[in-house]
């Protein structure tokens, strides 16, 4: 079968789109449509006839994506709308959403599946509250690649002018985002310069057309690949002699033979065999929809989940989550929903509304209740424990909706950021921006506040605080660039703390081994020192093998997001050896070092950390200015004369 | 870790079973709208993948219009048996001779209409709270909006304008007693989709897909087939044509289309190159430019 499908098989791109009315959406993916030979006809004919009936004097390629009658008649486009068409590259399926400013909702239902979002801009406009909007919306729900299109060029003139100002506002803006990947390319839908075949007007122009650049963005898929996570949907018992449980892989993969537990139970069984109608497979990845069975008769039904016994979940009834509201009630604290994450339904109270994000400034807003179409951080509690990953790590499991439990209705979309643990009484200033503490609380402790704001802080240093956490492989090169990155941020007068593992390992943390618990409480120590740090307003850089993610997770956790860089330092295996700079590696293969990461003991990459840096014949300054431009980008820190001298990216 | 990325077949087929089986789950009596059309038979198929290795949990349900195209119900009996499927068959015919429904009239008369009313009188009959179908967004406007898990209200209506937002592969099932839910495990998939996916499972298809010499009468630019059930308009005449039907529904206003591809691969050779879309061919959606909303608004499926 699947020999035979090979020929018809491509890539799948999904993509949102979102503008304004006026910014010419509709007519941007009627173009695309129609370039790309999607549109058919009779469609053609219909709204040929539908143009001139309305007096317009070209078609309107508009009328092809307002669907419903209600929208022709009001002119606007009120829901999402799904559009289909194909390359002999790729399929693409574009969630169309509306950009009012009501229609939050249906942009972060849209964005919910989306691999890619483009962001529609009049060039006659500028950047306006909307494009930030959208573009912030994208990054929240997690989408890692966004291309801003800058449309009616054709009414400025086709000016670089007018193109080049949009980019650099948006990209000040896109800074402060989670976006991975920005482009840009400057069109006009009307006429269709750079929509599917390049622009002859805009000569100045060297990026190719949209169509070019959906084709060839790499679809890296918004699964994670690295986390098994098996909730279960169904049981599949057609006799006596076999009983499977039925599901969709959420993410990770699996094989025959590999250990497992069911969540929420706690049994560990092995897996026996993955059916399919197919015959059975010998692993099972991500978005596959499959039939698991096990080696020993556990009790297992929908709503568990089935993880490997060495990689958990967070399991809590305490979720801190951002939530986007979609009903025209408001969401107040002490109201109870059903929530729905994966395939498990429970009770859930919100205990606090913890802020809302102002979507079009970024800024956070304390809040009482959350409106229609608002976005906050909130704090929940669930009557039955969920398993959770953070939705930056694992969007598939760290999603979930709220359903109001009368009417049944779809009431909000929320991201898991982690799991709630209450310093009580946590007051004092700054505190609806305060990440909530995520470590153990000693007995009668209460929190009074920081006596001197972060804030005040950082305004007399002229620069943000952040942590930098250098991670990999020992020999890697964290601790050369960790330093080298502190001279440079300590000579332009930067306030700065270096944290690295020799060092804390001989005090802070000279009580502990290097099992995986001793691993763990290393991290969470140096976690909460950097945090301290963080807060008098340095800017810290850690730099430690730190080989569990949910450590380094932790450790994210504690500051505010957007000011926590994950540096993923690698090198090759030979390249590491060579360094060997305390001859670890030496001593490891003889077998003297127990749990040696990379040798003895397992290292767990991050899904999405905010910078590679391969070491592999780069130098350490060049490694250490793509950290400096980072910061630099990020408006974590002022940009200074020099920085354009930085290493290839 | 590298991964291959997943042809889109795969990742379609994947996401319908996922949606089927959502909807088992959540819901308790289920029916698969099945037409014997293509769409309603990848559906059925994919539901077979969906619970093997046990038996698909709910019934097929067949709304016979009466006008059948002679080769559609001895596919649909062969097609139900090869899926060891059990078939439930609700008739236009009775509703009319219950007074439940009054047969249009005239030589353009179509029963296309009527089988709404034995469709909803069939779900409130069997108590069915979800109704699996094969309708898909590429299809039509209104479809391009409708949700996987499309809910229906007590009289069997869809309100465009109340839908729940549906995010990530979350699909809510929850409902009131005596609603119900339209479920669309195949929203995302195209009519290429579909053929391509046909071709890579060989799936037998009815004859009817495929090109042969049909007798068919020409009416407002659309090759109808002549059946018993078409009436001849002054100045019709029944011609000998090489054809084939892109959808296989009520006889009456099911147009052909003049084709030579008498197997799958011509088929899909044709779509991809087609200019027409298939519903292009259906003289029910060309009433009006808004037809099909305000069908669907009634409960239609």
């Amino acid at each position: 079968m699947d020999a035979a499908r090979a020929y018809a098989d491509t890539e799948l791109l999904r993509f949102t789109t979102a503008g304004s009315v006026d910014d010419g959406k509709s007519t941007l993916i009627g173009r695309l449509l129609y370039d790309t030979k999607t549109i058919f006809d009779d469609q053609l004919a219909q709204i040929t006839e539908a143009s001139q009936r309305m007096g317009e004097d070209q078609v309107n390629l508009a009328l092809l994506t307002d669907g419903l009658r209600a929208e022709r008649e009001q002119g606007i486009t009120i829901d999402v709308a799904y559009r289909y068409f194909a390359t002999p590259r790729r399929k693409f399926i574009i969630a169309d959403t509306p950009g009012h400013v009501q229609y939050t909702r249906n942009m972060v239902t849209g964005a919910s599946t989306s691999d890619l979002a483009i962001v529609l801009v009049d060039a006659r406009k500028g950047v306006l509250n909307q494009s930030r909007r959208h573009a912030f919306i994208a990054s929240l729900l997690g989408i890692p690649h966004l291309i801003v299109a800058v449309n009616k060029m054709d009414l400025v003139g086709f000016a670089q002018e007018v193109y080049d100002a949009i980019v650099a506002d948006f990209t000040a803006f896109a800074e402060k985002l989670t976006v991975p990947d920005v482009s840009f390319v400057p069109v006009s839908a009307r006429d269709g310069d750079n929509v599917v075949t390049p622009s002859a007007r805009m000569p100045w122009y060297l990026g190719g057309p949209l169509l070019h650049l959906l084709e060839t963005v790499k679809v890296s898929g918004r699964r994670n690949t690295i986390d098994f996570r098996f909730p279960v949907q169904s049981v599949i018992r057609p006799h006596q002699g076999f009983r499977g449980y039925a599901g969709t892989v959420a993410s990770g993969a699996i094989r025959p033979g590999a250990e497992v537990v069911a969540l929420p139970a706690g049994l560990t069984t092995r897996v026996r065999s993955i059916e399919t109608f197919d015959g059975p497979r010998d692993e099972a990845r991500a978005g596959d929809a499959v039939v698991l069975t096990f080696e020993d008769e556990i009790d297992i039904s929908r709503g568990d989940m089935v993880v490997p016994t060495k990689n958990l979940p967070t399991t809590t009834r305490r979720v801190d989550a951002y939530v986007c509201w979609m009903d025209q009630a408001p969401m107040a604290p002490g109201a109870t929903f059903v929530l729905q994450q994966t395939t498990r339904q429970t009770q859930a109270v919100v205990d606090r509304i913890e802020y809302r994000v102002d979507v079009d400034t970024l800024h956070r807003a304390e809040a009482e209740r959350l409106g229609l179409n608002e976005i906050g951080r909130i704090a929940l509690t669930t009557s039955a424990p969920l398993f959770v990953d953070s939705y930056r790590v694992n969007a598939a499991t760290g999603s979930f909706i709220l359903i109001d439990p009368h009417t049944h209705v779809t009431v909000g979309a929320g991201m898991v950021r982690g799991e709630v643990r209450d310093v009580p009484g946590r007051a004092g200033p700054g505190a609806p921006g305060e990440p909530a503490a995520t470590g153990p609380v000693s007995a009668n402790v209460v929190w009074e506040g920081w006596n001197i704001g972060r804030e005040a802080r950082e305004a007399r240093n002229r620069h943000r605080a952040a942590v930098i956490w250098l991670t990999g492989l020992p020999g890697a090169g964290k601790t050369p660039i960790a330093r080298q990155v502190e001279g440079l941020l300590f000579a332009r007068g930067c306030q700065t703390m270096l944290l690295d593992g020799d060092q804390i390992r001989h005090g802070l943390c000279g009580d502990l081994g290097f099992a995986p618990a001793d691993r763990t409480e290393n991290i969470r120590r140096v976690g909460e020192v950097a945090r301290l740090f963080f807060e008098q307003g340095a800017i810290v850089l850690c730099a430690f093998v730190s080989p569990y993610r949910q450590d380094r997770d932790r450790a994210r956790a504690l500051v505010p997001d957007g000011r926590f860089l994950e540096v993923l330092v690698t090198a090759g295996d030979e390249v590491r050896r060579a360094r060997d700079p305390k001859g670890h590696y030496a001593r490891a293969d003889a077998g003297r070092v127990a749990d040696f990461t990379g040798v003895s003991a397992p290292y767990e990459a991050s899904v999405a950390p905010e910078l590679v840096i391969d070491t592999d014949g780069a130098g350490i300054e060049a490694c250490a200015y793509r950290i400096i431009e980072a910061l630099v980008a990020r408006g974590l820190v002022p940009a200074a004369q020099g920085d354009d001298r930085g290493a290839p990216s | 870790m590298k991964t291959h990325p997943r042809g889109h077949l795969t990742t379609l087929e994947h996401e319908a079973i996922h949606i089927i089986r959502e909807a088992a789950a959540q819901c308790d009596r289920l029916v698969l709208l099945f037409s014997g059309g293509k769409d309603s038979i990848v559906l059925a198929w994919l539901a077979r993948k969906a619970f093997h290795p046990a038996p698909v949990p709910f019934p097929l349900l067949h709304i016979d219009t009466g006008h059948n195209f002679p080769e559609t119900l001895a596919y649909r009996d062969e097609f139900v048996e090869t899926l060891g499927g059990r078939l439930v068959v609700r008739r236009v015919q009775d509703s009319i001779d219950q007074g439940r429904v009054a047969e249009e009239t005239g030589p353009t008369a179509s029963r296309n209409a009527l089988q709404t009313v034995t469709l909803l009188d069939a779900l409130k009959e069997l108590k069915v709270d979800a109704a699996l179908g094969g309708a898909r967004r590429d299809e039509e406007k209104a479809r391009a909006k409708e949700r996987v898990f499309s809910h229906r209200n007590a009289f069997g209506q869809w309100d465009p304008r109340q839908q729940r937002p549906e995010l990530w592969q979350l699909y809510n099932g929850r409902k009131q007693p005596g609603e119900h839910f339209r479920v669309f495990p195949l929203s995302n998939w195209t009519e290429l989709d579909i053929w391509q996916y046909i071709a890579a499972e060989q799936i037998p298809m009815p004859s009817l897909y495929f090109a042969a010499r049909r007798p068919v009468v020409l009416r407002d630019g659309m090759w109808l087939a002549k059946t018993p059930f078409l009436t001849l308009l002054p100045g019709e005449t029944v011609e000998d044509r090489c054809v084939r039907f892109r959808t296989i529904g009520d006889a009456t206003c099911t147009g052909a289309v003049l084709s030579e591809a008498a197997t799958v691969e011509a088929i899909i050779q044709e779509t991809a190159a087609s200019r027409v879309t298939e519903r292009g061919g259906r003289s029910d959606d060309k009433r009006s430019d808004a037809a099909m909303e305000d069908r669907k608004k009634v409960g239609y499926f």
